[in-house]
């Protein structure tokens, strides 16, 4: 206990401190280091991945194996590369989005939200980096799965009427689509998490926005079912990787939009309980 | 130095901090005392910024917390609640709190050995006794090489060899001229450390003084001595700075003022022959029972406390 300073410097009287500063890029390095010190992130990223690739394949190998046996199911009838391919998109979004909520609500269950809004407690930058730190990588990790999940995909759907290559028009588009459909679930995720300071409140609105929302659409009337159902986040996201679109939905650009609107609703909350509320 | 000025927190109807006005001072160690729902916990929480004020206000080194540049270099704090993922090691807590602030690994191991945590560090923090989290919590309050220390009940949970730990830390902290600011709800924790006391009791400020202050305004040294001839030992005594009291046909007299030897030999100077001479000093604890008597949020019904404060009274 002799001293707590570094070893001490030649001027006792006036012991020279070190120049500490909080700054954004710091607070962003501070935020990959936490994610990535987790096993939790390690486990459930291992999860996306194995989602995307493995449900691509069997979905691939189920088509192929339907045509070679000559029952082709309804479902499989308008069947593409891309469509078996991006089949694992649904479950892997589950995990993104739980990995997302982890990330911001599961400081607030551990308390280690304390640490960290005391040492950065203008608190904003903590979410941005957060959002920031975790989309990138759910976005990487994603779009890597994506990729794979085709290449795949389509060497074993070859020479069936779903056959398309890389060069096909719209593929890599729809491919990238949905990269970052994943990716900003995962944003989603932490402005859910963060918004509701609550793991299981997170993980239940997420799942509820993007996959039960959707079914209770089709009790409404029919003209306000054509009206709304395009711009739920789920519809919406789906056109930014959809290999076509018809009148019913929006076009990739337009869905892009609308998903990103979604997206800055979830933030903007999340960004007014943070600065307003207690830790 | 913690400047805090009207200070006040309020929970929907509950007040838990009202009206504060305390300063903390460098240099010293300054006890937060108060019986458990005092108010110290909230404060401190509004001193970092975690709660916000209702109103009033609170600084540390002339600025609101959140507006320093670099804030762990500013304040160290050790908050109760647990503040640590379980999942993440010793080691990667206080590395990720360091790069937020940029401050070297170097220091990380620095303040890893200072807290003793050099054999667990790489241990997920979650498998760590009460103990060891208390000593990661420090090494994370003494990170940033702050200027003010501030520690919430940091002996809870610790073993003996602990609780000197921190005491030594604490005076050791002070000497190098830094603000030490420490809560705790037992007095004789507190009296072993802290200079300066600042006392709450229901959020209320209830007394900002010194240890032996507070020992002298709570009735300071007395001694009782009982004598055949209470006249004559009263005059005997009697002089400035002398207090004597007693109640009328009664031999036994409380006298303040005066030490039990100087009151003996007097009395043996008088030949006065006397019974009884008893030294009685009041405790720490029992002045500050006295002070927060009224303040206590949850009595027990028939504990030893509310018979000792009977006691206290009756004599």
């Amino acid at each position: 206990m002799s001293t707590l300073t570094a070893p001490v410097e030649a001027s006792p009287a006036t012991p020279a401190r070190p120049a500490y500063r909080v700054t954004g890029r710091r607070v962003l390095a501070s935020e990959w280091a936490k994610l990535w010190s987790l096993r939790s992130t390690w486990i459930t990223l291992g999860l996306g991945l194995l989602f995307l690739v493995a449900f691509g394949l069997i979905a691939a190998d189920h088509y192929k194996s339907g045509i070679g046996s000559g029952q082709q199911e309804r479902d499989f009838a308008t069947a593409t590369a891309v469509s078996l391919s991006l089949f694992g998109t649904n479950f892997a979004q589950l995990a993104l989005g739980v990995l997302g909520v982890l990330v911001t609500a599961g400081e607030y269950s551990t308390g280690m939200i304390r640490s960290t809004l005391t040492a950065v407690p203008r608190r904003l930058p903590v979410l941005w980096s957060k959002a920031a730190v975790f989309g990138l990588v759910a976005l990487v990790v994603a779009t890597l799965g994506v990729f794979v999940a085709f290449l795949s995909g389509s060497h074993i759907v070859s020479g069936t009427p779903a056959a398309m290559g890389l060069s096909h028009a719209g593929v890599v588009r729809s491919l990238l689509g949905a990269g970052l459909y994943l990716g900003l679930v995962g944003v989603i995720g932490t402005a859910l998490g963060a918004l509701l300071r609550s793991v299981a409140g997170g993980i239940s609105v997420l799942v509820a926005a993007l996959m039960l929302v959707p079914g209770l659409i089709s009790l409404l009337p029919s003209s306000w079912q054509d009206n709304i159902s395009p711009y739920l986040p789920s519809n919406a996201g789906e056109s930014m990787f959809a290999l076509t679109h018809d009148s019913t939905t929006l076009a990739p650009g337009a869905g892009l939009l609308v998903f990103l609107g979604w997206t800055v609703l979830a933030l903007a909350g999340a960004a007014y309980r943070l600065v307003r509320s207690d830790v | 130095m913690i400047d805090a000025q009207q200070l006040t927190k309020r929970y929907g109807e509950k007040t838990a901090v009202d009206g504060l006005d305390f300063a903390v001072r460098p240099g010293t160690v300054t006890g937060f005392l108060g019986p458990n729902g005092a108010g110290k916990s909230t404060t401190m929480r509004m001193i970092v910024g975690l709660d916000a004020p209702t109103s009033g206000s609170v600084t540390v080194n002339g600025r609101t917390y959140a507006r320093h540049q670099a804030p762990l270099q500013e304040v160290g704090a050790l908050l109760e609640a647990k503040s640590v993922h379980p999942g993440r090691s010793a080691y990667n807590h206080l590395l990720a709190l360091a790069l937020t602030h940029g401050i070297p690994r170097r220091r990380v191991d620095e303040v890893i050995e200072l807290a003793g945590l050099g054999s667990v560090a790489r241990k997920r923090a979650g498998a760590f006794s009460l103990g060891m989290g208390q000593r990661l919590g420090i090494a994370a309050a003494l990170l940033g090489d702050p200027q003010t220390v501030m520690l919430d009940e940091p002996v809870n949970g610790l073993d003996p060899e602990g609780v000197l730990w921190i005491r030594n830390l604490l005076t050791a902290l002070a000497d190098e001229g830094r603000t030490v600011f420490v809560s705790s709800h037992l007095m004789s924790e507190m009296a072993l450390v802290a200079d300066h006391l600042i006392i709450v009791g229901r959020g209320r400020l209830l007394a900002d003084t010194t240890v032996t202050d507070l020992v002298r305004e709570a009735g300071g040294d007395t001694v009782r001595v009982a004598t055949q001839e209470p006249a004559r030992l009263r005059e005997a005594l009697a002089g400035p700075g002398v207090g004597i009291t007693g109640r009328a046909g009664s031999e036994e007299l409380q006298v303040t003022g005066l030490s039990a030897r100087e009151i003996g030999l007097k009395a043996a100077e008088h030949g006065i022959a006397l019974f009884e001479l008893t030294a009685r000093t009041v405790s720490l604890e029992e002045a500050f029972m006295n002070l927060t008597r009224d303040a206590v949020e949850y009595h027990g019904s028939t504990t030893g406390i509310e018979t000792r404060v009977a006691e206290g009274s009756a004599a």
